[in-house]
């Protein structure tokens, strides 16, 4: 594929907490096209954020480390390269916006001190430039007063002016892969609209891949062309965005679907999938999903299942569909 | 005051039967004093809640939507009396219950329980899920140490969780099940009203359909009347009867939920509804955006509050305070829009 942005292959993000070890993130594939959003599904632990912090060169050091696997940037080998080479590449080829405004923006620094922090690093601009250059920014995500929005403190902004203040960060060296934490699970839903209907305008205007992670299918929904679904450090379906919502064919992704309440459905029961969430440093020794599956038979507690494709677009990690 | 005997609680409760209504509150008014200036006078309010009325029947659920700041939890929190009203009379199972001590409040409390949003943060790290379960017990002087005991291992079991969970200390187990332990804790006295505050939003999606199954369960099981309040429009949606739309202090709008969906009256309410974005890739996004945030509640709007952001406000909407008013059969709004009798609108 030459136009794959980004190519992640085989990743494996291990935790090495005393004597256990946490398989985070374990044998994860994906690529990202130039201009295409791919969203990443999964509940708290699946292992989400450690594979966007993983890209980012953001692994919390030093319990935990990328044991295996490669990150292909525009072709360039991102595992194992050196700080200095990764501090030319974040923020200014790989943004990122994190899921809590209020905690992600210093407190000390006005907003304009921090948006032109990346400017001046990445892109040898003059001060007054850069200024000018954050202004424009500011105005593009919608600040009228972007003037005065330089000089203030984030405490001085609301929940949703503060994310907007992060993605005029994030956009202000034109990156071309945005990596989007749970852009909009601290805000309201009027704001999240707003922040959604945001990051689909900077993206059309950058033409900028996203990578959006997010356990809210409806933002899935509106957002991707296409979803991955991880569960327990591994990806358990890979399709576009119409198919997983129209054709989910991993019991834990038809499960997921079923159970939230959807707002135009008459009241009955919700479907539910038993049990919890399994903890990453123990999981069952076949499939991970089994303990919880509706679906489960012998061998799926025997082995773990391969990621297969299925059809030309679609790939699942169930012995269901495995034909043998 | 009057400090009425468990007697005559029994009798007003049976004779207030007939209204159906466990819980009525009346123009309810929260304020919290702003303090400033050399001498820490109150300088303003913050108006959490300002003016709402609402009464809940016997066995149903009302759910309050609204955004952060809206006053939601502000207002389920006064309905217990965990705050004082500012104004206004909470009357419940027939007693005003208003303004009367905490002593005097207990015994009321007795009957209303409430579930908090954060299970991690609301069960004391120290104490055994058995110890916590059975401290409201103890606290109201009910039932026997052995029944007490019982009732322990039954609730357990009712809310789904295995018996040895009573030797166990809350850390030991995940966000949905110490939101079992919750719900367990609150029943624990038999109440008749239980106020739900964000129960399942700091929960995983498939363990959010757990605890809200078993919450539609728990009220046939123990005809419980249900307070729920969340930001989440589709869960809200999906365990009331009736919903209110709680915008700045305000109540905007209120009625049984399938019209509140099929016929959306309130602009902010239409906002609101149409901000969700659908699991259904191809559902038609016709979307209200509405600008800007909500506005401080110390400071609110002239006349409506939702103005300031309304996409069809007009020059009366800064002078007048609507009114909330039934327009249709059961359905109150508080928007000029609706309110026929007075001047021609539109």
């Amino acid at each position: 594929m030459s136009d794959a942005l980004l190519e992640v292959k085989d990743l494996k993000t291990y935790f090495f907490v005393e004597d256990k070890i946490i398989k985070s993130v374990d044998g994860v594939n994906f690529t990202i096209k130039n201009g295409e959003t791919v969203a990443i599904v999964g509940e708290s632990g699946s292992g989400k954020s450690i594979t966007s912090l993983s890209i980012m060169g953001l692994v919390p050091k030093p319990n935990g480390k990328i044991v295996e696997g490669s990150i292909k940037f525009s072709g360039d080998e991102l595992v194992g390269l050196p700080e200095k080479k990764m501090n030319k590449i974040r923020g200014n080829d790989i943004a990122m916006i994190f899921q809590e405004p209020m905690t992600s923006l210093n407190p000390v620094f006005t907003i304009g001190n921090q948006i032109t922090e990346a400017l001046l690093h990445h892109q040898n601009l003059k001060k007054s430039e850069a200024k000018k250059r954050a202004v424009e920014l500011l105005k593009l995500v919608g600040f009228a007063r972007a003037e005065q929005i330089i000089h203030e403190y984030p405490h001085q902004l609301s929940g949703g002016m503060r994310q907007r203040v992060m993605i005029a960060m994030a956009m202000s060296c034109d990156p071309k892969l945005l990596i989007a934490d749970e852009p909009t699970t601290a805000l309201d839903v009027t704001i999240q609209a707003q922040i959604l209907e945001l990051m689909r305008d900077v993206k059309k205007k950058f033409n900028s891949s996203i990578l959006l992670i997010t356990h809210d299918l409806g933002v899935v929904a509106e957002m991707a062309d296409r979803v991955l679904v991880m569960y327990g450090g591994q990806v358990v379906e890979e399709t576009s965005v119409d198919e997983i919502f129209e054709k989910p064919k991993h019991p834990y992704t038809s499960g997921l679907l079923a159970s939230i309440p959807k707002i135009e459905e008459e009241r009955k029961r919700l479907e539910q999938i038993p049990g919890t969430v399994p903890s990453a440093d123990n999981f069952p020794r076949g499939c991970r999903f089994a303990p919880r599956c509706s679906k489960v038979m012998p061998r799926c507690t025997d082995a773990p299942p391969d990621l297969l494709k299925v059809e030309p677009d679609h790939k699942v990690r169930c012995y269901l569909y495995e034909l043998s | 005051m009057t400090v009425h005997t468990l007697e005559d609680e029994r009798l007003t409760a049976k004779a207030d039967d007939s209204t159906g209504n466990i819980i009525e509150a009346k123009g309810i008014k929260t304020y919290f004093p702003i303090r400033g200036g050399v001498f820490r006078r109150t300088i303003g309010h913050v108006k959490a809640v300002d003016n709402v009325d609402i009464f809940i029947k016997k066995g149903e659920t009302l759910g309050i939507v609204g955004e952060s700041g809206s006053g939601k939890t502000t207002f389920g929190r006064t309905l217990l009396r965990l705050l004082t009203p500012t104004d206004g009379q909470i009357v419940f199972n027939g007693h005003d219950i208003t303004y009367l001590s905490k002593s005097e409040m207990r015994k009321h409390r007795r009957h209303m329980q409430m579930v908090f949003q954060d299970p991690y943060a609301s069960l004391n790290q120290r104490m055994r899920i058995g110890e916590l379960i059975e401290e409201p017990m103890y606290t109201h002087n009910m039932y026997k140490k052995s029944e007490r005991k019982e009732r322990v291992k039954y609730l357990l079991e009712t809310v789904g969780l295995p018996m040895e969970a009573t030797r166990k200390f809350p850390h030991e187990f995940s966000g949905g099940q110490r939101q079992r332990i919750g719900i367990a804790r609150s029943l624990a006295i038999n109440p008749q009203l239980v106020i739900a505050d964000e129960p399942v939003s700091a929960l995983d999606v498939s363990v959010q359909s757990q605890v809200l199954n078993l919450m539609s369960d728990l009220q046939e099981e123990f005809n419980l009347t249900y307070l729920f309040i969340a930001h989440d429009l589709s869960v809200v949606k999906h365990i009331s009867d009736r919903i209110g739309v709680m915008y700045l202090g305000k109540m905007m709008e209120l009625s049984p939920k399938k019209d509140l969906y099929v016929n959306p009256l309130h602009p902010y309410t239409k906002a609101l509804l149409s901000s969700i974005p659908k699991p259904n890739p191809k559902a038609k996004k016709e979307r209200i955006v509405l600008k800007g945030d909500i506005p401080n509640p110390s400071n609110p709007p002239s006349g409506c509050v939702f103005r300031t952001r309304c996409p069809e406000a007009y020059k009366r909407c800064k002078e007048v305070v609507p009114a909330f008013v039934e327009v249709e059969r059961d359905h109150f709004v508080a928007c000029h829009l609706y309110h026929k009798s007075e001047e021609k609108v539109k």
